[in-house]
């Protein structure tokens, strides 16, 4: 990750014209040939939009809004609505961020503030590793080795017809919704598809995005002026007490825009979650239940998807991801690039 | 705090209370365990691959094609050629754009068009790699079907704002006096950027670009509908391709034990490769 408040102001290396420039012909060529190259960006931006717009049209015609918030996603009878697998986008990446965000930031604070430096390298190492990990490895390993995992948990822990006392709670908690399914006990209900489903797809998540947040949240922490912990311990703060008031309230910031750079990455992560999910259009229940988010029915459903009106719903999922990412991404560079230095100052 | 503060401290240590050392350690103990918890998976999953997937990778593995489905035996070589050629061709497009969009943001900084291209490129960078596949099968599979073309941009394309970024930061690392220095002794500006500040950049440049080709070297989910896979070695670029972590997808999706053998075999000669790149990219750039 970039540590934005050691780079330069933006307008720093400046050339300035030289007062007697022999050949201004060929240094207009030259320019000319950078800019045309560099317009290839807004080139591959305008076609993505246009592409993903105009296949996508069909679909946002014949639905309107109701695309977002019909539930039922069903090819045969030519229904189209993206409901729940919007929903399940955003659990998903919401639950992963949630557990992940604590963890990250414990790390970057280990390898920044706690690790001597024999032992941080290595850890920064292995953590900006497990970013380089590609999605189908992950996939892969979800599978194989977490899936049967889980399968096993919940054919044991979590069975209420084994163990209805583990469910005591729950059931007293929301008793008036036991008869339609969707108490809070269903929350628990197993699933006999070997593990897969929502729950593998968030925990699988977490380990994904953890490494974003970790070294955004690890360069922001080292920007922390020297001063600010000095005083606290000068003060006779112990080490905790420097970290959660000197420390985290600084960096909170960029801290803040690596979680949102994670929850960009999140929301787009396809295979990993394509191949634990499920792929279920049912109405999220149990979160041992199958589900889908929108990357993964592109994945599933796109190459089959032999309809013009099915096609194109599927690239309108596209498009929707397309714009949630980008705003998301958006917001976390800005604040990463923004606030930081302010912050730091 | 201010408790502490009033008073001169002659021996800070005593003056702790049993409750704030207590939360001091506590809170120590939890954040070496989260570290540790962050940590696992990747050790986890490095040493899952190298048991499973170490006795797979044999003298076949690299050199056949793999088995039709049921049957043994067997190997990578069309998803290791199909990669090697994709990630050449994907480069061109990352290497040849990227690097010109970064020396456009770092040396054309006043340009009118700089803040658009700036933004873009990071809106390009926050795009979903299955979202640059749909765009890249709206481009070319549409007109000329699936090929290894089509893998190839949606991968170029994921590259680019990787290469622009550090391609950007290394030359802004360039001091201004070399510019100036070059451009005082008549030198055209083309002729100081291309003669004197890229070669003092290109270390920086190189890591960019390994990293992004360590990048897109996993992708899977852009490639499903562009190259699509081929289960024959194909190095014709027009026609379907198959790349490594199609078929680690493929495999470990697969009811076949087989299929599956291959996928781990696969996966494990991509992260090794993959690490292999981004460390080396790392050393190199701290070594500067």
């Amino acid at each position: 990750m970039s540590e934005p408040a050691r780079r330069p102001p933006a307008h720093a290396p400046v050339v300035r014209p030289a007062p007697f420039r022999l050949s201004s012909g060929s240094d207009r060529v030259f320019q000319l040939v950078i800019l045309g190259l560099a317009s290839v960006i807004v080139l591959i931006f305008v076609l993505s939009v246009y592409q993903l717009g105009r296949e996508s049209w069909p679909a946002l015609r014949a639905s309107g809004l109701r695309f977002f918030t019909e539930r039922t996603w069903n090819p045969v009878t030519g229904t189209f609505g993206a409901a729940t697998m919007i929903l399940g986008t955003l659990v998903t990446s919401l639950a992963a961020l949630l557990i992940s965000v604590p963890l990250a930031v414990a790390s970057a604070l280990f390898v920044a503030e706690y690790a001597p430096k024999w032992l941080a390298n290595p850890v920064g190492y292995l953590i900006e590793l497990l970013a380089a990990v590609p999605s189908v490895v992950y996939g892969l390993w979800a599978l194989f080795v977490i899936a049967p995992v889980l399968a096993r948990w919940q054919t044991t822990f979590f069975n209420p017809e084994l163990y209805p006392e583990r469910f005591a709670l729950f059931t007293r908690c929301s008793a008036l919704w036991a008869e339609n399914q969707t108490s809070l006990q269903c929350l628990f209900v197993p699933n006999s598809a070997a593990g897969r489903g929502l729950a593998l797809a968030i925990i699988i998540l977490t380990v994904m995005i953890l490494p974003y947040t970790a070294s955004v949240a690890r360069d922001v922490i080292r920007l922390v002026p020297t001063d600010q912990r000095e005083a606290m311990y000068a003060l006779g703060a112990t080490k905790w007490e420097v970290i959660s008031r000197a420390i985290l309230p600084y960096a909170r910031a960029g801290i803040l825009g690596g979680v949102l750079l994670a929850l960009g990455r999140a929301l787009g992560e396809t295979l990993a979650v394509a191949m634990v999910i499920g792929d279920s259009q049912e109405v999220l229940k149990s979160i041992w239940g199958n589900a889908s988010t929108m990357a993964s029915v592109i994945a599933n459903q796109f190459g089959d998807a032999q309809e013009a009106l099915h096609r194109s719903s599927v690239v309108a999922l596209g498009l929707s991801l397309f714009f949630l990412s980008v705003v998301v991404n958006f917001l976390a560079r800005l604040i990463i690039a923004r606030l930081t230095p302010k912050g730091i100052q | 705090m201010s408790a502490v503060s009033r008073g001169t401290p002659a021996r800070p240590r005593a003056r702790l209370s049993p409750a704030r050392r207590f939360q001091n350690r506590l809170m120590g103990a939890l954040i070496a365990l989260a570290t540790a918890l962050v940590v696992a998976p990747l050790i986890l999953i490095f040493v899952y691959l190298l048991r499973e997937g170490l006795g797979a990778m044999n003298l076949d593995f690299f050199t056949k094609t793999p088995a039709p489905e049921g049957e043994t035996g067997g190997g990578l070589l069309n998803a290791i050629t199909g990669s090697l050629t994709m990630l050449a061709m994907a480069s061109v497009i990352g290497v040849l754009v990227g690097v010109a969009g970064g020396i456009f943001l770092a040396e054309f900084p006043r340009h009118p068009l700089m803040p658009t291209v700036r933004m873009l490129s990071d809106v390009l960078a926050g795009i979903p790699a299955i979202v640059m596949g749909l765009v890249a099968y709206g481009l070319i599979v549409l007109y000329f079907g699936f090929s290894g073309i089509a893998g190839a941009l949606a991968l170029g394309f994921l590259m680019i704002p990787i290469v622009v970024r550090t391609t950007e930061e290394v030359l802004k690392l360039v001091p201004l006096a070399v510019r100036e220095a070059g451009l005082s002794l008549g030198l055209p500006q083309w002729v100081v950027i291309l003669r004197i500040v890229l070669p003092a950049a290109a270390g920086g440049i190189v890591t960019g670009v390994m990293l992004a080709l360590a990048r897109v070297a996993g992708e899977a989910a852009p490639l499903l509908f562009t190259a699509f896979g081929n289960p024959n070695v194909n190095l014709d670029p027009t026609q379907p391709m198959s790349a490594l972590p199609l078929e680690i997808y493929r495999g470990a999706t697969s009811a076949y034990d087989e299929n599956q053998r291959l996928a781990k075999a696969g996966a494990l000669l991509l992260i090794l490769i993959i690490f292999a790149t981004s460390l080396l990219a790392r050393r190199a750039s701290r070594r500067r």
